[in-house]
């Protein structure tokens, strides 16, 4: 689950890491009563989204798609410029690197205080899968796209691990700040915010805190001034205030649905829908359509503990995909037993009622009777044994072919 | 030979009253799976009708492990409880000279399997499979050792080693082999979680050293660097044939794919990675998974083994 950065920030201010003063604004009003309030002649307007590269970003208009403004994080030196950059920001569609062309509607609006900067750096917390810890990554090359430090000057990028059980060692926080440069009470300032950061990781169930930038002030100061925070969502029982910082604006609709039925459920571009059991399965399977000349629609897990109740809702999901011209079933029975599949099937397509292709392969647990119930229903259903058959079946049905 | 697991190892799992617990220990029962026991705190002395016979349910593993002797412990626990239910097992098989932990249990907090894997690796006798996998079989003559919930009768012994991080995907590779007269040495599902414990390469060691297996087929899936690791070993030390496939060739950066371990980000992880590591390993590729069985049959001829 992610967050916002103005929620971010209350997790940070928490934990003791040093922010900027800001306040969160949902209308223009909001932002003025926000600059007003805040002590301070210069102030940052950051449009509040899930994804990254928001200053680089490009805000347009709903309904007319026409460019608004460039840069979804703006600096202020005046009451009218945050009146003007508010107006610019909020319901606007802000579309960056990671929000795909579709962008997303700027719904959250944070109002910070300025901050003089002597240096930007990177900083970022996460689970190493191959080290099994927590992994600090830190740059002196901050505010810029570490994807691409990373790949064109890895050496300019500082790793550290916490212990698994004893965490983070103060000798490797050290270490760190020195190959950052940093002395006197920068270097101080960046042990601690490294120390509360990793207790907040743990204590929080994170799976990512990242900082870019994390800068120095003129006085030596250091301030997180950005905050992408994410967390396990499998940790969620354990923190029932995850619940209320959830922004669902922020999620597809679909997918918290399908979540809810125990689906996973991911909407692609193509035009064969995909019901599959097993991650690994689902994957494989749109695959192998694509092999066939074909695009999958979407990826869609079923999971193990599938009932006529959640194949329906998944059968449902795929349906609303205008887009989609043909089904693929892909069932390898292990706990799930093909003939109730089989008998699910049949029932959604009528509840529903399919007009697309649909094509089944079953193996495994009760394959024989999944078929038999599929040979004698009244719904024209393409049944094969393979999935490389099946999804050559469904790519040249959905072209027309036979 | 097998790897891990044999015909005859000792089964006890932790979890058995549960009703996953209790419907794979059926299942295993049903596969000739020696099913020793199993453990809920509060409910030892309790006993477990399953089709074969009843067996008894301790309080601890630790308990568990002295009235029966068992060599493996399979987890059914809850997600929340999982990871030290996983701790309980490192500690008792240490004790006790060693076993092998398999968990099944999908869901577990990853800083919660920091702590376990933790445990774990501090215990030199003890190896865990999973968690988020479908475990591990080990097909016999008649049934055979099943830990885990896979079907078991889809197998058949033979001399091809599987290792996967998906669970109905090593269903298939099982089948593959199946559909060209192979059967199988051990089939092991390490699972598609980020932070597990037994990785591919446990897996590839243990299948080059053992007798049983003339060959491996290796399934892995987008995210991390497993594959890529796994490898650059094989191209130093494996002389067996590998045939490998990836799943997930055509799943967009940044999207989860069902497995929580399964994400490109930061344009790393993708399958293209991954199939390039492998060719340049020896290792054979299969494109398409219904391709496995006669990618299996080309390596099995170049080697002499068929």
């Amino acid at each position: 689950m992610n967050i916002h950065e103005y929620q971010g920030k209350i997790l940070f201010k928490q934990a003791g890491v040093k922010v900027q003063d800001g306040v969160h604004c949902k209308t223009i009003d909001d932002a003025l009563n926000a600059y007003d309030s805040l002590d301070s002649k210069v102030v940052a307007v950051k449009s509040q989204i899930h994804a990254g590269g928001r200053g680089k970003g490009s805000l347009y208009d709903q309904e007319t798609d026409n460019l608004v403004m460039e840069g979804g994080v703006k600096i202020a030196f005046s009451r009218d410029e945050v009146e003007q950059y508010a107006r610019n920001i909020i319901g606007r569609k802000l579309v960056t690197k990671q929000t795909g062309s579709s962008g997303k509607i700027v719904n959250n609006l944070y109002v910070e205080a300025g901050c003089s900067i002597a240096h930007e750096y990177y900083l970022a917390l996460l689970v190493d899968r191959e080290a099994k810890t927590i992994l600090i990554m830190a740059s002196t090359e901050g505010g810029m796209d570490i994807e691409e430090v990373a790949e064109k000057t890895p050496e300019a990028i500082h790793k550290i691990w916490t212990h698994p059980v004893d965490g983070l060692n103060e000798k490797d926080a050290l270490e760190m700040a020195d190959k950052l440069g940093l002395d006197g009470h920068s270097k101080q300032d960046l042990v601690s915010m490294l120390e509360s950061l990793s207790r907040m990781f743990i204590e929080k169930d994170c799976s990512m805190i990242e900082i870019n930038p994390l800068v120095k002030s003129d006085s030596g100061d250091m301030i997180a001034l950005d905050a992408k925070v994410s967390f396990d969502d499998n940790a969620s029982f354990r923190h029932p205030w995850m619940e209320e910082m959830r922004d669902y604006s922020e999620e597809e609709e679909v997918e918290i649905r399908a979540h809810d039925h125990g689906l996973s459920y991911v909407k692609l571009d193509g035009n064969i829908g995909c019901l599959v059991n097993g991650a690994g399965l689902a994957m494989a399977s749109m695959d192998v359509i694509k092999l066939y000349g074909g695009e999958p629609a979407n990826f869609l897990d079923i999971g193990g503990g599938a009932t006529k109740e959640s194949i329906t809702t998944a059968f449902g999901i795929i349906l609303e995909d205008e887009n989609v011209e043909g089904i693929l079933v892909n069932i390898f029975g292990g706990i799930i037993q093909c003939d109730m599949v089989a008998r699910s099937v049949i029932e959604a397509s009528n509840e529903l009622g399919l007009q697309v292709p649909l094509v089944v392969r079953f193996s495994g647990t009760n394959h024989v009777e999944g078929k038999e119930v599929l040979d004698h229903c009244d719904l024209d259903v393409h049944t094969s044994s393979t999935l490389a058959e099946a999804a050559e079946k469904i790519v040249n049905l959905t072209r027309g072919e036979e | 030979m097998s790897i891990w697991i044999h015909e005859e190892s000792k089964v006890l799992i932790q979890g058995i009253t549960g009703k996953q617990g209790t419907f794979h220990g059926t299942k295993m029962d049903e596969y000739n799976t020696n099913v020793v026991g199993g453990v809920t705190p509060g409910k030892g002395g309790q006993f477990v009708e399953l089709p074969n016979k009843k067996v008894p349910v301790f309080n601890t593993v630790s308990e568990g492990l002295d009235e029966t002797g068992a060599d493996v412990s399979l987890i059914y626990v809850p997600a929340r409880f999982a990871a030290a239910a996983i701790i309980e097992a490192a500690d008792a098989f240490q004790e006790k000279g060693g076993g092998l932990i398999v968990c099944i249990t999908e869901g577990i907090p990853i800083l919660d399997m920091i702590k376990a894997v933790a445990r774990v690796d501090q215990c030199p006798e003890v190896r865990l499979i999973g968690p988020n996998c479908p475990g591990i079989i080990t097909p016999g003559d008649v049934g055979g050792c099943k830990a885990g919930i896979m079907p078991g009768f889809i197998h058949a012994k033979g001399r091809i080693g599987i290792v996967s991080k998906s669970g109905t995907l090593t269903y298939e590779a099982v089948a593959q082999t199946m559909s060209v007269g192979e059967g199988q040495s051990t089939c092991v599902g390490i699972g598609g979680d980020p932070v597990n414990g037994t990785g591919f390469i446990d897996c590839l060691d243990a299948f080059e050293n053992d007798p049983q297996t003339v060959a491996v087929v290796m399934i892995g899936e987008i995210g991390g660097s497993a594959e890529e690791e796994a490898a650059d070993w094989v191209a130093k030390n494996m002389t067996k044939p590998i045939v490998g496939f990836v799943a997930g060739s055509t799943a967009p950066p940044g999207k989860r794919m069902g497995h929580a371990g399964a994400i490109i980000s930061g344009g790393k992880g993708t399958a293209a990675e991954k199939f390039k590591a492998f060719e340049n390993a020896g290792i054979y590729v299969a494109r398409d998974p219904s391709e496995i069985g006669n990618v299996l049959v080309r390596a099995l001829k170049d080697a002499g083994l068929r």
